[in-house]
This record gives structure tokens, sequence and C-alpha cells, in this order.
């Protein structure tokens, strides 16, 4: 039996086990919350992703998912809750009311939840079909890989900055 | 059933009830908004008239007309199955009522909300915060005037720094 080796930097071989262990912190206020329950079943089962386990506290966690429809009263929430989790996370619009406002055009209403926090990840549809939100995941998935991330570009900037004095 | 309400009110209250008229089924009473308070603690109680349920109270922004606004109160009796729509129109430079809320209870929210959204004062209401909107907005959001897209953020990000 020969001898196996396999190389790689200390960095890839972190987002390769981040993007596989995708811990998601559902932002749910509206009605894409049915469908995002439908995402977590077994009958799409997301953990073949390896983003099966929700947990509902923000310091458990590294993806928030917005799911539905944000208002302006719930902004400093929204931005609270993303403010406790802890660094390298990710935020996904599921839906076009957490992506843009979709057809709400009013006083209330938030025009897309990244007016308050950096969106990795839009979804548009109204719900979104579950396999949208797999095919986002498998992007977000990428992009956490690549380290194209919000969080993560923004953890090199500040490291560079640093580093340069 | 209702008409006799209205009759009954027209005879007893004369000058204060200034229209009546059946919307859609509805019995509805056009009165002056000084004698609100009178007219509906006899409303009340009153054995004959027993409305007992306080079904719900909105306003009608009507820009461009005078008086601008109507506020609505539409009560229920319970033991005579008869219900009624007291209306009392409002001059847009002064729009201040007296507050049902002491009558029935369950008017507060609802004339906090009429305050929330289209700035009618509730005189002797107690507690008229906004229902709804946050303490920092300004304007009431459904009168005829207040613009579609304007918005008014609590907070935003801070697009520079990423």
């Amino acid at each position: 039996m020969g001898l196996e080796l396999t190389t790689t930097r200390i960095e890839d071989a972190a987002n390769w086990a981040r993007k596989f262990s995708f811990f998601s912190y559902p932002f749910v206020t509206a009605c894409c919350g049915m469908e995002y329950m439908s995402v977590t079943s077994p009958k799409y089962d997301i953990a073949r992703f390896g983003a099966e386990f929700p947990r509902f506290s923000p310091r458990q966690s590294d993806l928030m998912m917005v799911v539905g429809t944000i208002t302006e009263r719930q902004g400093p929430v929204l931005k609270r809750i993303y403010d406790q989790m802890a660094e390298p996370k990710w935020a996904l619009a599921f839906g076009v009311c957490a992506s843009t406002g979709g057809f709400y055009q009013n006083y209330s209403t938030m025009p897309g939840a990244d007016q308050v926090i950096p969106i990795d990840v839009y979804v548009p549809g109204c719900p979104p079909r579950p396999e949208q939100v797999l095919d986002a995941i498998i992007l977000l998935q990428n992009r956490v890989q690549e380290a194209r991330g919000h969080s993560q570009v923004r953890d090199k900037r500040a490291k560079l900055a640093a580093e340069s004095g | 059933m209702s008409e006799q309400v209205l009759a009954t009110l027209e005879k007893k209250f004369g000058e204060a009830i200034a229209s009546t008229h059946i919307e859609l089924g509805d019995a509805c009473a056009v009165v002056d908004p000084q004698k609100l308070l009178e007219i509906a603690t006899f409303l009340r109680d009153d054995p004959a008239m027993a409305f007992d349920v306080p079904v719900f109270c909105t306003c009608n922004d009507r820009l461009g007309e005078e008086p601008r606004f109507e506020v609505f109160y539409a009560l229920l009796s319970l033991e005579h199955k008869h219900r009624i729509r007291l209306i009392c129109r409002l001059p847009e430079d002064k729009p201040e009522i007296q507050s049902l809320s002491g009558l029935w209870k369950g008017f507060g929210w609802l004339e906090r909300e009429t305050y929330d959204m289209y700035g009618i004062h509730f005189e002797g209401h107690g507690d008229l915060r906004r229902l709804y909107m946050y303490d920092e907005f300004e304007g009431y959001p459904l009168r005829k005037d207040y613009p579609k897209d304007k918005r008014q953020p609590l907070v935003r990000r801070d697009f520079s720094s990423t």
C-alpha cells in the first residue's frame, strides 16, 4: 500500500470545512417561512450540503437566512442579530422581499435586507422553489471556498491593513 | 331594525344629527363631533339601544374636500341585533374628536391606530401613542398627501466600509 499525500493551504482547507458545515440562523418574518420549512424537510434534504442544522441562536450560527419581508421597524433588530453572529459569517436573502422589497412599495417596508446587512446570495421568487434555495447554497459554497464572502473579504482587508501598518 | 335606531336618534338629538342614510345595508348617522360623546353614551346605556360591541373605528381622508376627515365608529348590539355607524366630519386644521375609549375599552387600540395612520387626536384617550409605526416616524402614512415612496429608515448599512 503506497503512501497517499494531499497538500493544501490552511485557508483553503478551512474554507472547505466551512462550506460543508453551514449553521443557518433562520430570520423568518413572513410567508417564505413555509418554503424554508420545505427546504429543511427530508424531501429536499439540505443535509446533502451540510447545512441541515438551523441554530436559533446567532452566536452558534454562521449563515443568516433572511426569510421574508423586512420592515423599517425590524431593521435595528436584524442588524443587531447579524452583529451578534461570529465571524466569518454569510447572509442569504430568501425571496424577493428580502432581496429588494418585492411587490411592496410603501412607507413601512425596507427595500431589501441589504440596506442593513451585507447579503452574499440573493434568491428570487415569491416564494422561491426549494431547488432555487439549494442552488443558492451551492453558489454560496463556491463563494466561501474562493473566500469571496463579504465578511471574508472584510477580514482579509483588515489583515492587510494591519500588516502594512 | 337599524332604521328605528336612526329615527330614535333624529328624534332625540335633532340638530346634532346632520344627516342619516343607509349604505350597503348599514345605518349611518353623520353626527356633530361636539355631541358625539353624549350620543354614544345614550347608544350604550339606553335599554332599547344597548350597543355593547365596539366593532371598528377608522378614518377616511377626503383630500381636497372640507371638512377633510371622516372618523367612523361602527357599533353592534348583540341583544337587539342591530348596527349603526357614526360618522364625524373633522376640519383639516383641527382634527380633534372626543375619545370613545372611555365608553368601550375596545376602541382604545383602534383609536391609537387611527391616530397613528391619520393623525386624528382623540381627546380623553389617556394613552394616545403610535400603535404600528415607531416613535421616530414623522407624519401620518395613510393620509392621501403622504408621498408614496417616502422612507424613514431607522438604520442603514455603512456602504463606505464594504
